[in-house]
């Protein structure tokens, strides 16, 4: 009974951090209809500014607080940038933008901090929780800081003004023009915010899969996963979907027999490709219906 | 007297595609003026050129400004509230976040607090579902929505896209009860495009009509509607 708790409550840690990476991505899908591959990349550079600042003797927090300004910043160019002009380009145009943003993130991450692994300091440290054995300090303090962010961004979202905008230009962007909604700099700002949580989760997660520029790959897999699998058209079945991700992934590893750790991943994947034949819109999404 | 919105010469297109080909007609403050024509004569299109959704050429002067290059917000936030065909509600959100949208450019708190307390008196079965996401509303309701929706901009000018579409008759007498209302107390000017051209007609103080693409016909509403053209073509006697 033990163990089975230890691993709901790591499941539920890591899941913090899928959700995170889900919610990411369902803000930009929201906001431009395209899923972003480089989400990942974007969030291991930002951990890398936060490793970097540290390193020329910022405090912890204050990395944090900086690294998140300069996230939400960066994902604001990027947009202006880079996809503000392809909004109208077709689809595999934008995957080809995503690619190269994947890539060019990877090879100047690479380039300028190398590939070697390094140590991300955690600021919870990573004795017991409140001396139970069930969960580490750091676990418990992924799971705060994900469980805070997700409150405030509900409250954003339904009790401000902008929060409301977002949500208009996402859901109907002519008619939001049409109230005088300025459709095009709320999907930069969606930018901005996705890039910013993508942020925080690589910093939450860098102390447990250690700093390289490839660190994010898996963990954008299973953020896509819980994306898909909580419905891509809802951010709260994203953050649902990455907690069910993080949980079911580390019971498959623990109690389905010759799984363990590498197998985790496709069995994993198996399961959200049974939900979503069983349910195409995913657990929480809403089925498009097209009037003709 | 100068005119409050002056259309000079207007042609769109979609793609290669024509739709409007020289309109020019002329609004009158607090007039209220309907834009009469067929499927496809171009009525829609000559909305969405005024709120720079559709690629055009010629001048469009509201209120003495030019607004073409001017962004569909931006247009927007000179007081042309403009309720869509298929009426645009953000069906997954609440009524009463709908009417808030519709103020999402007012700084005034308390103006639009007072404003949505007027709506729901101006339509009351709003203020029943203020809490009900507006997509469960009926088609009339909808529509009430999207007029109210339009209002908490406090426009100056107010561009309606075939109100009646999909209405039954006497929801549609209702609604065309309180557009006169709004016309004359609260001194909207308003634009409406209309295929019902009875009721339009009815409501209306002036008239256009307007057949592929150019306007063919305009004067006061009663003289349109006397017009024996017209009531062969579109009053049907």
């Amino acid at each position: 009974m033990e163990l089975f708790i230890n691993q709901v409550l790591a499941g539920i840690a890591t899941g913090a951090i899928y959700a995170c990476m889900a919610l990411a991505v369902v803000m930009i899908y929201q906001a431009i209809d395209h899923l972003n591959f480089a989400q990942g990349e974007m969030a291991m550079f930002s951990t890398f500014i936060a490793w970097q600042l540290m390193q020329w003797g910022v405090p912890y927090w204050w990395a944090f607080l900086l690294t998140l300004a300069f996230s939400f910043a960066g994902g604001i160019a990027i947009e202006r940038m880079l996809f503000k002009p392809l909004a109208k380009a077709p689809v595999l145009t934008n995957v080809a933008g995503f690619i190269a943003l994947f890539a060019i993130v990877n090879s100047v991450a690479g380039l300028t901090w190398d590939f070697t692994i390094k140590q991300f300091p955690t600021p919870f440290g990573s004795s017991p929780f409140l001396g139970s054995q069930l969960i580490s300090t750091h676990q418990a303090g992924m799971i705060g800081v994900t469980v805070g962010l997700l409150i405030l961004l509900y409250l954003f979202f339904q009790f401000t003004r902008i929060g409301l905008a977002m949500r208009a230009a996402a859901s109907l962007p002519e008619s939001a023009r049409l109230v005088g909604i300025n459709t095009s700099w709320m999907i930069a700002l969606g930018w901005g915010m996705a890039s910013a949580i993508g942020a925080i989760a690589g910093i939450l997660i860098a102390p447990v899969v250690f700093l390289e520029p490839n660190m994010m790959g898996g963990v954008l897999i299973y953020g896509f996963a819980a994306a898909v699998l909580g419905g891509l058209t809802s951010p709260l079945g994203a953050v649902i979907g990455g907690f069910l991700v993080g949980v079911f992934e580390n019971l498959a590893g623990t109690y389905i027999p010759g799984v363990g750790n590498e197998l985790k991943l496709p069995i994993a994947l198996a399961l959200i490709i049974t939900v979503l034949v069983l349910k195409p819109a995913g657990l929480f999404g809403r089925p498009i219906v097209k009037r003709v | 007297m100068t005119a409050m919105l002056n259309i000079k010469d207007l042609r769109a297109y979609y793609g290669q595609v024509q739709a409007l080909h020289g309109l020019s007609f002329s609004l009158n403050e607090g007039s209220l003026t309907t834009l009469l024509g067929a499927n496809g004569a171009g009525k829609t299109t000559t909305l969405r050129a005024i709120c720079n959704m559709v690629r055009s050429t010629g001048a469009i002067e509201f209120e003495g400004k030019p607004l073409s290059g001017k962004s569909t917000e931006n247009v927007v936030r000179l007081g042309i509230a403009h309720v869509p065909q298929g009426r645009g509600t953000f069906t997954t959100m609440t009524v009463e976040e709908n009417l808030q949208l519709g103020a999402i450019t007012r700084n005034d708190k308390k103006g639009v607090v007072a404003d949505i307390e007027r709506m729901y008196e101006h339509f009351p079965v709003l203020k029943e579902r203020h809490t009900q996401q507006a997509g469960t509303l009926s088609g009339g309701e909808q529509q009430m929505l999207a007029v109210a929706r339009a209002l908490m901009l406090r426009p100056r000018l107010m561009l309606l896209d075939e109100p009646s579409f999909g209405l039954a008759p006497l929801i549609v007498r209702e609604l065309f009860k309180i557009l006169g209302k709004i016309n004359r107390e609260d001194k909207v000017t308003i634009l409406v495009v209309e295929q019902n051209a009875q009721l339009a007609l009815e409501l209306a103080d002036k008239a256009y009509v307007i057949e592929t693409g150019r306007i063919v016909m305009s004067g006061s509403a009663a003289e349109i509607a006397n017009n024996e053209d017209v009531r062969k073509s579109y009053l049907g006697y």
